[in-house]
């Protein structure tokens, strides 16, 4: 049978283009990453701001490779447990109780720690060979774990294997492509950031950022789109706690084209300013009086 | 690969590899070799793609990018003289001091090409008699800082070497295997059993383990608090030797983080790596400013729900008093509990007169004095306690 499986892209501009395709708005550095990432099989670490498509990245590299996406969410305690591999403990009881009846006791150990016993959790299914290929392993939000989390995860990372102590190490015959993604709530610690590629996603310009619009939020006008994406760049330059990030300029477009809004208003601003800012600081900073002094900075420069 | 361009290139990435090994960048030779394949991979048609590829296999931190790029503009745009420098061995003053840089990264990576860097001077380790008698040791324990000569100084700041236990804990999520515990730890126990050929023995348990509230040390290191911060920060050192979430800023008219520098294991070493990369020493101060800079940047980083603020500064700000309590609101919003130590309050019949003072003060968890070592000690007390109720009030709705 022919192999149907996209291609890995030869180069940084194939790869440009496999991420245009999925409707993926990035630039030449996130390419060249990605890209890398693919060709020397190493894990790639995103970093940014909350909402600049980090995520939305291991999403689109495994829909557009055709590959199966295992996501672990990471938060405070996750443990091998939960991310790797666990034992089937009511089945190895089964197995002592039955080995006793029987009166072979002495060999129950092999047949406990076996393959059928063990369960496999996000890491140790990203290690097994797949029909598609090897699989996009998605370790979101790696900042909400413990630092002994991070520690699990080195062996993985940089030989894509994993060592359990009763069965015997599981090595990946052709690596998995591993996202980590990260919002810099807590610094990761030097040895992993040593065994990935990284990249940091900053946020898109204007011209970017209108084509993200364009693409995921058709729905609104095209003269509101241009003055509400001009709007939340001027607003990411002002000294706010939680500036806004992509998805929320997308929420907003959403937001104002179900309110059937032609072009922003002072008034529609301060109506829907929820969408974009979570903070009440934030809110009360620009609300009134600062947003209609922006709203006028644009509209003057159309 | 027996081309001479290709290894003409690779003797370059490894010189370039150097040079930002030179400038302070954590490049190892694992990276270097990274580097190469990278290059290999994507090609040298493009320079903005070769300048990309190698910044994102050899810089896992924004923060040196900038180094990174004034590196690679130095080293791409004429090798010849890359190699030159690095091959300089004479210090040459005079064109280490033209181009004098404001950012430090940046005269590193100068100071590393003219080779001009400063070496370490070591202080020779005190040879003085260890055995203080306890009176002696008591008096010393509640002298104030600013009082004391200098051989006391030398003193307080071997006792606060010595002593450095670790502040309070709390319970993570995280299971750790133990005797008593509200979980059993099914995995351990098949071992038991199966040691036991199978017999049911005692159930193995699990319990929380514990975890270390972290702590984040601002302090303010302008010029009326100047013998009170160097204290603060050997004491800030000998906390961050033991206890691994110390997260640790100095602020005069700017914030900086000087957490990195706090972790080299020999105070003088380390202080004067802080030395030489904090340029607002004994300068004027800016609280507001600097407390908006840590706001806006840093606390979501630093700041995990538990985590214990410790603020010395001494409130004599002169700017305006509504950014300044706002802002004092945001830090106490987002920490366990934000202990300001102020050094005045020893004086007696002290009277928060100042306006700093009055916005800072009504913002704080707790107000406690800072002027001698009897008063860190009194730190690690609070440190490990539980916090005083904050009522809604005391936490502020903004305006």
């Amino acid at each position: 049978m022919p192999d149907l499986r996209p291609m890995l892209p030869a180069d940084v501009d194939e790869t440009a283009a496999l991420l245009e395709a999925v409707q993926y708005v990035s630039n030449r550095q996130l390419a060249t990453a990605v890209f890398l990432a693919l060709s020397l099989n190493r894990p790639l670490l995103l970093e940014g701001e909350a909402g600049v498509g980090k995520t939305e990245l291991a999403k689109v590299l495994a829909q557009t490779l055709h590959r199966q996406l295992i996501r672990l969410q990471c938060y405070e305690g996750l443990d091998l447990a939960s991310a790797a591999y666990e034992w089937n403990y009511p089945r190895q009881m089964v197995a002592i109780r039955l080995a006793e009846a029987q009166g072979r006791i002495a060999g129950v150990n092999e047949t406990l720690y076996t393959e059928e016993n063990l369960i496999e959790r996000p890491l140790l299914a990203a290690l097994r060979p797949q029909l598609s290929g090897p699989p996009v392993l998605l370790i979101d939000e790696i900042d909400r774990a413990d630092e002994p989390f991070e520690a699990f995860l080195l062996e993985l990372l940089s030989d894509f294997q994993l060592s359990i102590p009763e069965f015997g190490v599981v090595r990946a015959e052709s690596p998995p492509i591993v996202v980590i993604t990260s919002n810099r709530t807590r610094e990761i610690h030097d040895a992993l950031r040593r065994r990935c590629l990284y990249h940091w996603i900053d946020y898109p310009t204007l011209e970017a950022e209108s084509r993200i619009v364009a693409l995921k939020a058709s729905g609104a006008a095209a003269e509101l789109r241009r003055q509400m994406v001009e709007f939340v760049q001027v607003l990411r330059s002002a000294d706010l706690f939680k500036p806004p990030g992509v998805a929320e300029t997308i929420d907003w477009a959403h937001a104002l084209a179900r309110l059937d809004a032609a072009e922003l208003t002072a008034g529609l601003i301060d109506d829907t300013l929820g969408s974009l800012l979570k903070y009440q600081d934030d809110i009360a900073r620009i609300r009134g009086a600062e947003a209609a002094k922006i709203l006028s900075g644009i509209l003057a420069a159309a | 690969m027996d081309d001479p361009g290709r290894s003409r290139l690779a003797e370059t990435i490894l010189l370039f590899c150097r040079a930002l090994r030179h400038a302070g960048l954590p490049v190892g030779p694992g990276a270097v070799i990274d580097a190469l394949a990278a290059v290999a991979a994507t090609g040298i048609q493009k320079r903005e793609d070769f300048a990309y590829a190698l910044r994102c296999v050899l810089v896992n931190d924004p923060a040196q990018f900038r180094l990174f790029d004034q590196t690679f503009h130095i080293c791409f745009r004429n090798p010849l003289l890359l190699a030159q420098l690095l091959a300089l061995p004479l210090v040459q003053p005079g064109q280490a001091t033209a181009v004098a840089a404001q950012d430090a990264g940046i005269r590193r990576l100068l100071e590393s090409l003219t080779g001009s860097s400063q070496a370490a001077a070591d202080d020779d380790p005190s040879s003085r008699d260890r055995a203080g008698s306890y009176s002696a040791r008591e008096i010393l324990r509640h002298k104030d800082f600013a009082q004391m000569s200098l051989e006391e100084v030398a003193e307080a700041q071997r006792l606060l070497r010595e002593e450095s236990n670790i502040p309070g804990t709390c319970r993570s999520r995280r299971f750790r295997a133990g005797t008593s515990g509200r979980r059993y730890d099914l995995r351990r126990s098949m071992q038991l059993m199966l040691r036991c050929h199978g017999q049911p023995v005692q159930l193995a348990r699990k319990s929380n383990e514990e975890r270390q509230h972290s702590l984040v040390l601002l302090c303010d290191i302008s010029g009326s608090m100047s013998i009170y911060s160097r204290m603060f920060l050997l004491y800030a050192h000998t906390l961050a030797a033991k206890h691994r979430r110390v997260h640790t800023f100095v602020f005069g008219t700017r914030l900086t983080n000087i957490s990195r520098w706090l972790r080299d294991r020999d105070a003088d070493q380390a202080m004067q790596k802080i030395s030489a990369q904090v340029h607002d020493w004994d300068g004027g101060t800016r609280i507001a400013e600097s407390l908006q800079q840590f706001n806006l940047v840093w606390s979501r980083r630093v700041l995990e729900s538990n985590a214990n603020v410790v603020l010395l500064c001494d409130g004599l700000e002169r700017g305006s008093g509504a950014e300044l309590a706002f802002q004092m609101q945001r830090l106490k919003r987002g920490c366990r509990q934000l202990i300001w130590m102020n050094p005045l309050l020893s004086y007696r019949g002290f009277e928060a007169k100042a306006s700093g003072i009055r916005a800072m003060r009504p913002h704080v968890d707790r107000f406690v004095t800072a002027h001698n070592l009897a008063s860190l000690d009194d730190l690690r007390r609070l440190l490990a306690e539980t916090p005083p109720r904050r009522t809604v009030r005391a936490l502020g709705v903004a305006a």
